[in-house]
């Protein structure tokens, strides 16, 4: 019996060595290009900056004050850094709306998908599925038709007789917010679908039995039942509008700077990597904490929400 | 008796849902249209013409990203299916191990980190590496592209294999099948559809890559996204639409043949 318990024991072993040895080549290459450089990231962040970009090698702690502090050249005065916060501010404000919005045109969307025939919802789904999986940038620059000066928006417009002479929509935040909101809108419809498809529409009916009214089914039975779709999707553009790079550079211009663009500038023109890597890694700690709020939240609604 | 109270409706969804597909297909559809336009601006239409398509197709630096693009995605989607089929086929069907849920989130770590971050942690590493090196080639960009392709690849790879349970690879072993030969007769078969898919999603997703290709490329390296960007930055013609409808088109593509794919699986 200890024998064969022994025997059981070195097989188990073995098939655990055997999965370690499977899964290394994937575990290495993701370690040396993308988890690795990022602890490298950490150690620049304590580095003194160098003079044209790249780094000196010596302890600092100049980057990160610089993430918060700004100590004028002329006077040697402290002070906040005012540019970077309202850059902080703008990224954290235009991610919440961007995400807000998605959820306004998402949630129907999604649930008007759910409640299509079984065998049509798969063409609707597809729908959804093609502007997910098509370039970013060629996304974007379809943006860019709607919201510039001769685009459909100003066009239509002018057409109607409502205004004179276009309006500057382009370069401005809401050309930043309209791309994102267009950009990130399939990462919200999917897992919200994922979550209604299964909604069981008996509870809705009880619901009106019950002589409950259409809004308040909606808000007391249909959304508590697509809680974890919702939380889904709504981390699911939140972490990549909170980072957006292409979209704001492209319509938002050098005036409406977000955060990814911020860190970008001090690998270009800014020459200050080590504030980059402080920056990137603040960017990094914000998006673990909805992630880690995420993970919570699922657990506690009672599993995944990618069902 | 009186019209059918319907108990999925909502008021205002389908209006709501209608306008959200009309607002999602309306700028890629005006994007198209005008790269069929005649005259150099991309908002008055001066007639039918495919003028743009010939000098898209007839531009070298197009052509050049092009092929470049298409390199890496090759390149970078194989080495990553392959790793992650390997990947897949050690963290399923098991009852859970010591390091399972490490090998998880390792796996998904590309996904979980804001692509810029990792873009500009790319560059920091792979500039101090080409000094030390002097190498400058493709290979970085394959690296990082391998590295993100990864998660892409696992997912449908893996979803397949939870699909499939361990009845026949037992029933191989017990007609003396090495492991192997259960592996390249049974396993490999079946898993097959996977494979495709994650293979699918790999390339379209390197071929998609703008942030981090856009850091990490040495000079003389774009590929087709960084080079539109460019092209963005500076005056646009509708050369940029003809380009971006071409790309367009094959990812249409890839998509149509990955669902029809993951269709078939149920």
């Amino acid at each position: 019996m200890a024998h064969a318990a022994h025997h059981a024991e070195a097989a188990r072993r073995k098939d655990i060595r055997n999965r370690w040895m499977l899964a290394s080549p994937a575990l290495v290459i993701i370690f040396l290009a993308a988890v690795g450089p990022l602890f490298v990231m950490l150690v620049y962040s304590f580095l003194a900056k160098g003079d044209f970009g790249n780094v000196k090698w010596e302890f600092s702690t100049q980057g990160w004050f610089n993430v918060v502090f700004y100590r004028d050249i002329f006077d040697d005065t402290l002070g906040f850094a005012d540019a970077n916060m309202t850059i902080f501010w703008r990224s954290v404000r235009l991610a919440l709306i961007t995400t807000g919005l998605t959820l306004v045109f998402g949630f129907p969307t999604a649930y008007f998908i759910a409640t299509r025939q079984p065998n049509k919802r798969d063409m609707w789904l597809f729908l959804i599925t093609i502007p997910f999986w098509t370039n970013i940038l060629i996304r974007t620059f379809a943006m860019q038709e709607i919201v510039r000066n001769e685009g459909i928006i100003n066009s239509a417009l002018i057409w109607m007789g409502l205004i004179d002479s276009p309006i500057q929509i382009m370069f401005t935040e809401w050309a930043v917010l309209f791309g994102m909101t267009y950009v990130y809108l399939p990462l919200m419809v999917l897992p919200l679908y994922a979550s209604m498809e299964k909604i069981d529409f008996r509870l809705v009916e009880a619901g009106y039995d019950l002589y409950a009214t259409r809004l308040q089914v909606l808000r007391r039975v249909i959304i508590p039942l697509v809680k974890p779709g919702m939380i889904a999707g709504s981390i699911l553009v939140f972490i990549p509008s909170l980072g957006a790079y292409v979209t704001p550079s492209v319509l938002g211009g050098g005036k409406n700077m977000m955060l990814g663009n911020l860190i970008a500038l001090q690998f270009g023109a800014g020459r200050d990597w080590p504030l980059g890597a402080a920056l990137s890694i603040t960017l990094m700690v914000i998006v673990t904490a909805a992630l880690l709020i995420y993970v919570r939240n699922a657990a506690k609604s009672g599993g995944g929400a990618h069902g | 008796m009186a019209r059918r109270f319907s108990v999925t409706s909502q008021p205002g969804f389908v209006f709501l849902a209608m306008l959200t597909f009309f607002l999602l297909y309306l700028p890629v559809a005006t994007l198209v249209f005008y790269s069929f336009n005649a005259g150099v601006s991309v908002a008055i239409w001066e007639g039918f013409s495919l003028r743009w398509y010939h000098t898209a197709m007839a531009n070298e630096a197009v052509q050049e990203a092009a092929l470049r693009s298409a390199f890496i995605a090759f390149i970078a989607a194989i080495i990553a299916t392959i790793s992650a089929t390997m990947a897949a086929i050690a963290t399923t069907r098991t009852p859970e191990y010591p390091g399972l849920t490490f090998k998880y989130a390792f796996i998904n770590q590309p996904l979980m980190v804001p692509e810029i971050v990792t873009a500009v942690a790319l560059l920091i590493v792979f500039s101090r590496i080409k000094i030390w090196t002097d190498y400058s080639g493709l290979g970085y960009l394959i690296a990082a592209h391998t590295a993100f392709c990864i998660p892409f690849a696992y997912l449908p790879i893996r979803a397949r294999l939870e699909s499939m349970d361990l009845t026949l690879e037992r029933a191989a072993a017990d007609l003396y099948a090495t492991p192997f030969q259960a592996f390249r007769r049974i396993t490999l078969p079946l898993l097959w559809p996977g494979i495709i898919a994650g293979f699918m999603l790999a390339f379209v997703t390197s071929l998609d890559d703008v942030v981090i290709t856009e850091f990490v490329k040495s000079g003389g390296q774009e590929t087709l996204p960084t080079y539109m960007l460019g092209q963005l930055r500076r005056s646009v013609t509708p050369e940029i639409n003809a380009i971006s409808t071409i790309f367009l088109g094959i990812s249409v593509l890839f998509v149509t043949i990955f669902f029809l794919i993951s269709r078939k699986k149920n």
